[in-house]
């Protein structure tokens, strides 16, 4: 007795074409980049990483990451409690406009940051007779990367705080549960998995983003270059090794944040199978 | 404390576009010590009064309303100072605390000064968990707990704080049968101890009926009648109350010279020519085998089913639009010799009625024949 669409011919082809194409499309350019990056051994892979323009785009990502995140955690964690908890006229054009990031290509975005607050842009005149620069500097790319990640703790915790609803809420106020308490003693503990989710998603594409940022950026070696960029810089420079190291540190972070998010799947799930 | 509501109204929704008007004004006393059950079908408003005594929800402004606990106007205060209990129908307990840390939630979050050592939070809890008899499971998370101990933990976690006022939505819906009884006796007995002032919200009859010392019955946000589990039931103020307290059989005819008619069944009645509907609980129907002088009301026997003390008896006729439910003890169900498909006579016992116009008036016309 079989099930439907069970027959073995039909599992082992479905079986071998996923691995087939996954190891093609996924595994190989994973290994490429790091043949290539030690395609001349060790030392040049060092001195490709530990150049001071790399150093540089380094540290900028990882200054712009870092601000990203606490910014979006505040707004993702707000956004999703006013959603979730409260009606009012417009909550659902609110949470369609969250999606906007997501549809919008980040070029689009970065063009229009530029149209805005550039030089010549409606905002950015105003920002320039008052000496403030934020396009062509560190203020714009983090401004565009704001916008490119700023769904992604919202999306994770909308479906999840609708579900769970406000009785334990309701529950801690009838309590005498007052603001902060109540988020910290009964809210936070609900959402932290979701939270700290949405915080690796948010990790993994600041680091990467590479469109909204190219067009703020102006790519200035050791000062708003990111790392994407700097890949994208020593790669028209014909420095293969250097570009390649450069993604291959990328690379890195990316499998750090995709083992992150397994162990907590893997974590989410052994909690489930517990309750 | 008493609790008392003057003019209290809900409506839902913005003006203009889909309002609903959840509670109709509502006036209210409930005395001091009383355990008073609201009991009304889905949509009627009476879960929608519970969390605005708790203030879980806010009455309307026009009219303005009052609420008063004790001497105290409640009105304006926020719920987490109304010093009230409340116990939620699925429970809401916090998933992710300890049954200790549920209970001992309400004493911790006090503000410093009026907080307790932990020593005496600890004793508290576990003098609170001992009388929902759970001690044993003070370490255990909500989920490792079946229903009904979740609701235990539940009214512990409610009574920490030692309320004024306890509320509790629906508390035993989400529990089986015999889980819900022994609960049910279980709070009347907490109650009469602890002797708090507690509402209940419930849609099941039997339970508002034997744990209440009063009844509130409502439907369509409206109040219908506020009284005693037995005067309710003997005499209900309207057709409403008395079709929601249990079964009914409906018997509609055209009266003549004392004689009502239905199709085929006669009923002699001390009433007035004209169009009349009687009302039947399942019991003041009799059953046998000639008809009587004043009784021809011919019926079949189309199911029977024995449930506890008495058996439960369908009947049909051509002159019925709806099928009659007659209880019938066993010594008669013997008697009787009752099979389906058999052809009886029904005696009323007693019947009610309620004159469309008496409704609204609250003016009642139980007569009875024997």
């Amino acid at each position: 007795m079989q099930r439907i669409g069970d027959a073995p011919a039909v599992r082992r082809g479905l079986i071998l074409s996923a691995v087939a194409l996954a190891g093609l499309f996924l595994l190989l350019p994973l290994v490429a980049i790091f043949a290539q990056a030690f395609a001349q051994g060790m030392g040049v892979f060092w001195s490709n990483v530990s150049d001071e323009y790399t150093v540089a785009a380094i540290g900028l990502t990882l200054f712009v990451t870092l601000l990203t995140i606490p910014v979006n955690l505040v707004f993702g964690v707000a956004l999703a409690w006013l959603v979730t908890r409260f009606t009012f006229p417009g909550r659902r054009l609110l949470q369609t406009l969250i999606d906007i990031p997501f549809a919008v290509s980040p070029v689009v975005a970065g063009l229009v940051y530029l149209l805005l607050y550039g030089r010549n842009g409606w905002i950015g005149g105003w920002l320039d007779a008052h000496d403030i620069q934020l396009m062509f500097a560190w203020p714009g790319i983090l401004m565009v990367t704001l916008f490119v990640t700023c769904p992604f703790v919202a999306r994770e915790l909308i479906p999840l705080m609708q579900a769970q609803g406000s009785r334990e809420e309701e529950a801690a106020v009838t309590l005498g549960a007052r603001g902060f308490t109540l988020f910290r003693r009964v809210t936070l503990p609900n959402i932290r998995w979701a939270l700290l989710y949405g915080v690796i998603l948010t990790n993994a594409r600041a680091v990467g983003e590479f469109g909204a940022v190219s067009v703020v950026s102006g790519a200035i070696r050791g000062e708003t270059n990111t790392l994407p960029l700097h890949v994208e810089l020593l790669y028209q420079d014909y420095n293969t090794v250097g570009a390649f190291a450069s993604a291959a540190l990328l690379a890195l972070i990316a499998l750090f944040t995709l083992a992150a998010k397994a162990g907590l799947e893997w974590r989410a799930a052994r909690r489930e199978a517990m309750a | 404390m008493s609790i008392r509501l003057h003019n209290v109204a809900k409506t839902f929704g913005k003006p203009g576009r889909g309002q609903t008007r959840a509670l109709e004004p509502v006036n209210l006393d409930i005395h001091d010590g009383e355990l008073v059950g609201l009991l009304g079908p889905s949509g009627s408003g009476k879960t929608t009064l519970l969390r605005i005594i708790a203030g879980l929800e806010s009455a309307d402004r026009e009219p303005a309303g009052r609420i008063l606990f004790g001497e105290r106007d409640v009105t304006q205060v926020h719920v987490r100072d109304r010093r009230i209990g409340f116990v939620f129908q699925h429970y809401a307990l916090f998933r992710h605390m300890t049954v200790f840390d549920n209970v001992a939630f309400g004493l911790t979050v006090l503000p410093r000064k009026q907080r307790p050592s932990s020593g005496e939070i600890r004793t508290r809890v576990l003098r609170l968990l001992e009388m929902v008899q759970l001690e044993a499971f003070a370490g255990r998370y909500p989920a490792q707990l079946s229903g009904g101990q979740q609701q235990r933990v539940s009214l512990a976690r409610a009574l920490a704080l030692r309320p004024d006022v306890l509320l509790l939505d629906e508390p035993f819906g989400a529990l089986d049968a015999k889980v819900r009884q022994e609960l049910r006796r279980w709070l009347r007995h907490l109650h009469d101890e602890l002797n708090f002032t507690s509402v209940f919200v419930t849609h099941d009859q039997e339970e508002a009926l034997e744990l209440s010392d009063r009844v509130v019955v409502m439907s369509n946000g409206r109040i219908e009648q506020i009284d005693t589990p037995d005067a309710l039931y003997r005499a209900p103020a309207n057709r409403f109350v008395f079709e929601f307290l249990g079964d009914v059989n409906h018997l509609e005819g055209e009266v003549r010279d004392g004689v009502l008619t239905c199709g085929d069944a006669q009923l002699a009645v001390e009433l007035p020519d004209g169009p009349e509907e009687l009302l039947l609980r399942p019991h003041e129907v009799r059953l046998t085998e000639t008809p009587s002088a004043e009784a021809q009301l011919p019926v079949t026997v189309t199911s029977i089913s024995p449930v506890g003390a008495e058996v439960r008896v369908e009947l049909e006729a051509d002159w019925l639009s709806a099928p009659w439910l007659a209880t019938v003890r066993h010594a008669d169900f013997e008697r009787l010799a009752l099979a389906r498909g058999q052809r009886l006579y029904a005696v009323p016992r007693r019947w009610h009625r309620f004159p469309a116009a008496a409704v609204r008036s609250g003016q009642r016309h139980p007569e009875a024949v024997s």
